[in-house]
């Protein structure tokens, strides 16, 4: 190489590696967002579907029994963890396109660490995430949502945990399903709607056969939800708090692994 | 720069493999400008995505700008540049934004980037859309913001696939300008892919043709079409004259693909007669030869001499389709349309 023309090979900056992993981490990010903060479009379409089930299911439950005092307290937690679900389980999409286009192609070959992509990514969804939990949180407080400063403050940080996990899951699924946008819909769908419908978000699963309730004890998200009801009602000594922290905390790390593993291997 | 062995890439597809790339050798010093030719579904773009580091390699090795693609993916990924085949851009964002993330991605500091930025604008005609969001841009603007991506480091080995696909003639010449030129004031060696005969042929200082996936044929295109394809000669003789005149040109030592035709009369005109003579048509005599030029006036004096009257001469030079076609008895045109 007698040449001068490869100004830009990096050299380990001031702060060494880890310095550069986190620099490499925010402009992933940074790139993520930029578009968000023109036209958080990401941010309005993943809102819809729970602000739906507020609006049409939540009143349904206004004389259930054994959801304790207010039905919105006992709704809302559950719905901020279901746009985790939903909203943030759909953030690999934007990876087919990607994959599809050829932008993605572009970015693996710029000598990024392969793992901020995916931390960047996942980040700009968690945060994406957080903004909706508050938006929704602060919409329902005028319908009888007690705030509790510091359990929301804390549910809203478990929510941004889980969102990390589901993020990075969807991501790695992107990346494993190869271009097929059909695959990744039909997988993404068969794994939500029962992870959903046994983590009680809707109706209490202890109100179901005894199967069921069984079943709901294997699905990580419940004890999330379970935490999240905690700390809405302002209760963060509560065992379930814990119990969720850890389910959330083991969603973060699995959806992690895989999702860096995916974008190391990822071959287009 | 570039020195492969038995590069291989199997694909699994229902079951089946498709062998798209079967062992190629491939040596490219620094500074030189080779176009890899050859019809869709050659193995072009499988051969440029491992030596880009984006596929492993099913066999076979590849070291790139000094960087073992498969022990040392990130020292390769520092020093080369990719255009790729499809849109670079991601459609939602800026123009600007992605060309200085894209520095930034490489390492280079924001002020760095957004000058770099800044310079690629201009020189590519991209300014008046900077401010744009990807998805907004014509097809043409966008492949130029591709070709902007792929600079922004000022990468010591520059790989293009297909770069010219979408660009008018101004926007081509404009980019042929700008690969010279970064040729000659960085000495940046430059792997580019095409299915353009032309482009290949006046652009490319080395000619690599690529065919299922083996390289078949690898030299400058003069030279590829001197000893592969010759020029090709025809003379319009009389009617009836054809298998006389075929006899004579036989007697030329380079003489090959000796083939006799029919015109039929005003098929080529009045020339076609011979003044004086009734318009019955002629004969026509087509055979390949080295050194064209220098062989006609021979031929017609020997013409001459057997007393057959030489109606019409005409030399074609060869282009690199009679290469591809004197090689796999396909013409490029051909495999193309079949193949796309
Ligand atoms: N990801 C893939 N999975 C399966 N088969 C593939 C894949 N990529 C390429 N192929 C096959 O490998 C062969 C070579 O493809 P390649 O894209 O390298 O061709 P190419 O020379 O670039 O053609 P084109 O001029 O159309 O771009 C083709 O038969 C193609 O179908
Ligand atoms: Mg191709």
């Amino acid at each position: 190489m007698t040449t001068t023309t490869a100004t830009a090979v990096t050299a380990p900056g001031p702060l060494g590696r880890a310095g550069n992993f986190l620099r490499e981490v925010g402009l992933v990010f940074a790139r993520e967002i930029s578009p968000e903060l023109r036209v958080p479009i990401g941010l309005i379409l993943g809102m819809l579907q729970p602000l739906v089930f507020l609006v049409l299911f939540g009143p349904l439950l206004g004389g259930m029994p054994g959801l304790g005092g207010s039905h919105w307290q006992w709704f809302v937690p559950g719905i901020l963890v279901m746009i985790g679900m939903f909203g943030t389980g759909a953030a690999g999409y934007g990876v087919l396109v990607e994959a599809g286009g050829g932008s993605l192609e572009r970015v693996l070959v710029t000598p990024l660490s392969r793992a901020a992509m995916l931390i960047g990514r996942t980040l700009k969804e968690a945060l994406t995430l957080l903004v909706q939990g508050a938006l929704i949180t602060l919409l329902m407080a005028p319908f009888g949502l007690r705030i509790h400063v510091a359990g929301v403050a804390a549910g809203l940080a478990l929510l941004v945990v889980v969102g990390v996990g589901v993020g990075s899951l969807s991501f790695a699924l992107a990346l494993a399903v190869k271009r097929s946008p059909s695959l990744f819909w039909a997988v993404q769908q068969f794994a939500q709607f029962p992870l959903l419908l046994t983590s009680g978000v809707l109706l209490p699963v202890e109100a179901g056969p005894a199967w069921l309730a069984a079943v709901s004890r294997f699905n990580p998200f419940t004890y999330v939800v379970d935490a999240e009801r905690a700390l809405f009602a302002g209760d963060l000594a509560a065992p379930a708090a814990g119990y969720g922290a850890l389910a959330a905390a083991a969603i973060a790390a699995i959806g992690l692994a895989l999702g860096i593993r995916g974008m190391r291997r990822a071959t287009l | 720069m570039i020195h492969t062995r038995g590069l291989t890439r199997h694909f699994r597809v229902k079951g089946e493999v498709v062998e798209a790339v079967r062992g190629i050798d491939i040596d490219v010093e620094e500074g030189e400008l080779v176009a890899f030719l050859g019809p869709n579904g050659a193995g072009k773009s499988t051969s440029l995505r491992m030596l880009t580091t984006l596929l492993p390699p099913t066999a076979g090795t590849a070291i790139v700008a000094g960087c073992d693609i498969r022990t040392d993916p990130l020292g390769a990924r520092r020093r080369i540049g990719y255009i790729g085949q499809g849109r670079g851009s991601g459609d939602q964002f800026r123009v600007r934004d992605e060309l200085v993330f894209q520095g930034r991605f490489h390492g280079l500091s924001r002020a760095a980037a957004r000058r770099r930025a800044d310079e690629l604008l201009a020189t590519l005609g991209l300014e008046a859309v900077a401010t744009r969001v990807a998805s907004t841009l014509s097809g043409g603007q966008r492949r130029r913001l591709d070709i902007a991506l792929g600079l922004m480091h000022r990468p010591e080995l520059l790989f293009l696939d297909e770069p010219a696909t979408g660009l008018d003639p101004h926007n081509r010449a404009n980019l042929w300008e700008h690969i010279r030129r970064l040729r000659e004031e960085h000495g940046t060696t430059i792997f580019l892919t095409t299915h353009y005969l032309d482009e290949a042929d006046t652009m490319a200082e080395r000619v690599m043709i690529i065919d299922h996936g083996r390289v078949i044929a690898d030299d400058t295109p003069e030279r590829l079409k001197a000893d592969l394809a010759g020029d090709r000669i025809t003379v319009t003789v009389g009617k009836g004259e054809a298998a006389r005149a075929a006899e004579i040109a036989a007697r030329i030592p380079t003489a090959h693909e000796i083939t006799t035709g029919r015109q039929a009369p005003d098929a080529a005109g009045p020339a076609a007669a011979a003044p004086g003579r009734p318009d019955e048509g002629a004969d026509t005599v087509t055979f390949r030869v080295k050194n064209g030029p220098a062989v006609l006036p021979e031929l017609v004096r020997a013409l001459d001499a057997a007393e057959l009257w030489t109606v019409a001469a005409e030399v074609r030079r060869p282009t690199l389709d009679d290469v591809f076609l004197a090689l796999t008895g396909r013409s490029l045109r051909e495999s193309d349309q079949e193949g796309a």
